[in-house]
């Protein structure tokens, strides 16, 4: 049963150093208030898995939280580079960073067969790209076709950590919307942390959403606007305005570094 | 540079200041050339793929002039998406409200992309061969990168599982290179390459200039070439952007872009 616990907390008992967190939501409900709180614990060697490691996973590179990345697009939406990004990857800088690159398709098969406890997702990609000398795949051959398929191994992070608009007081998690890889991301993980807009008495049912039960949920904590400068379908808009900004406030060490002592360090944590 | 590739399905170049044309719809700009040329290649049942940035201006163009029918599909999941602007991000959510279907990711890429559903993909690169193949990972060495780009995002399945890749880039000798850095996707499936310049279709296995748009020389886009550009021998200048297309195109931009 999931515990309704704070976010300090639940990150304190579940992520330690050089554990393998995947912080996943597409676009829609990316858990940066859980990205906050790595930060301000100053959590260390962690391997960051994650399809698209855009602003979230930038701030945790900038800061040094991350001494692996498993990715497979790694920009700022509609906007361009990812400076911190770059700057570990290009010149090594706060520390080294480790890349295991992926495709999206591969990503996504990687991680519904850790869902499905299965060693490795089976896919048709990855073959004439130099992806393959560079990255975590084999080619396998099917037992009835005899046609050559690509296989990656599952992904089965330590921690997932996802945000979603609801709970209910018996730790039962609701999202909706665009719902991404999360749920494959939370079944996939030795355990999770889902942080919610609300906890509410009684889910309103919604036939499209996807829900987690309690019993699969390790924490949940509540942090309205958990997900800015993300969005949260039915509740704010993606901020747009901050994407943009980012590129400015990304581009520059001392900027970045500042920005972040005065908005992530400094802040006060949930 | 540092922002090509963006979208792996798809660039988001930034905005160069170029009157392109000039012709009885008045001017415009070569990025909306290029969506204008891009968004015709699409029918009205088309079922396309859809990048942020010139690729979403040229589809939502397509379904506000010629071809309404064409369904647009998202990787963050949404199918058949109408915006009524253009979104900024491929998870935007007028994209998730106005879908016929919204469906998970792993779902996306399983189901509809690899299972053989969708008809045209649309990339964009930072380097493109004479194959078509591109690279939107890195410039430079791969361990030790020059320049560190996105990566492929969706691209090296999408330009296997689709009938059609159209791809969208602007032309110079740094990005249509002799030798691409790292091969991000395959060119098999490109059917056409529309530039700043012109448009080039994979003839033969190899890209070979098919139009030049207005007050384009093929000189330009020879020596916008890294390698010795086949030229084809029924060359044609691509028709002026209309006023229609115009007018939707502005709509569109006015609306919603960053």
């Amino acid at each position: 049963m999931a515990e309704i616990v704070s976010l300090s907390d639940a990150v304190r008992e579940l992520v330690a150093d050089e554990h393998v967190v995947a912080l996943e939501g597409f676009t829609h409900l990316i858990p940066h208030a859980a990205a906050h709180e790595l930060i301000r614990q100053g959590r260390r060697d962690l391997t960051l898995v994650r399809m698209t490691p855009d602003v979230i996973y930038d701030q945790l590179i900038g800061m040094g939280c991350a001494r692996k990345l498993v990715f497979s697009w790694g920009g700022n939406p509609g906007v361009g580079s990812l400076y911190r990004f770059r700057d570990a990857v290009e010149h090594s800088w706060p520390v080294p960073l480790e890349l295991e690159e992926h495709s999206h398709a591969g990503m996504a098969a990687a991680y519904a067969a850790g869902a499905a406890n299965l060693p490795f997702g089976v896919l048709r990609g990855y073959a004439g790209t130099d992806l393959v000398a560079h990255t975590r795949v084999a080619f396998v051959e099917c037992p009835f076709t005899g046609e050559q398929l690509a296989a990656v191994p599952a992904h089965r992070p330590d921690v997932g950590i996802i945000h979603a608009q609801q709970a209910d007081r018996q730790g039962n998690v609701q999202l909706w919307g665009i719902t991404g890889v999360q749920k494959e991301a939370v079944l996939a993980s030795r355990h999770s942390i889902v942080t919610v807009e609300e906890i509410v008495d009684e889910f309103e049912r919604r036939p499209d959403s996807v829900v987690l039960p309690s019993w699969v949920v390790d924490a949940v904590a509540c942090v309205p606007r958990g997900a800015h400068p993300s969005y949260a379908h039915g509740y704010y808009e993606r901020d747009n305005d901050f994407y943009v900004a980012w590129e400015a406030i990304s581009r520059d060490r001392d900027v970045f570094t500042a920005w972040m002592r005065e908005h992530v360090l400094e802040g006060v944590p949930a | 540079m540092t922002r090509a590739g963006a979208g792996g399905v798809g660039s988001t170049e930034p905005p160069r200041s170029a009157g392109a044309g000039l012709a009885g719809a008045g001017t415009w700009t070569s990025d909306e050339m290029m969506a204008v040329a891009a968004s015709r290649r699409l029918t009205n049942d088309s079922v396309c793929f859809v990048g942020i940035g010139l690729p979403s201006l040229a589809a939502n163009l397509a379904r506000r002039t010629h071809a309404p029918g064409c369904v647009l599909v998202y990787e963050s999941g949404t199918i058949g998406a109408k915006p009524t602007s253009l979104p900024l991000s491929i998870g935007d959510g007028e994209l998730a409200e106005t879908a016929d279907a919204v469906v998970s990711v792993p779902e996306m890429f399983a189901y509809w992309l690899q299972g053989g559903r969708i008809d045209v993909g649309f990339l964009g690169a930072a380097q493109i061969d004479r194959h078509g193949n591109l690279n939107s990972t890195v410039i430079g060495d791969y361990a030790t990168p020059k320049v560190r780009l996105p990566g492929g995002g969706g691209a090296p399945e999408i330009a296997t599982s689709v009938s059609d890749v159209f791809v969208m880039l602007r032309q110079s000798p740094r990005a249509f290179v002799e030798r691409l850095d790292f091969k991000t996707s395959r060119g098999d499936r490109v059917r056409f390459v529309v530039t700043d310049l012109g448009i080039l279709e994979l003839r033969g296995g190899e890209l070979e200039l098919v139009r030049v748009h207005p007050g384009v020389s093929v000189d330009q886009a020879r020596e916008a070439t890294g390698w010795e550009l086949r030229v084809a021998p029924d060359i044609e200048q691509t028709e002026p952007p209309s006023r229609t297309e115009l007018a939707a195109l502005r709509a569109l931009e006015t609306k919603g872009r960053e």
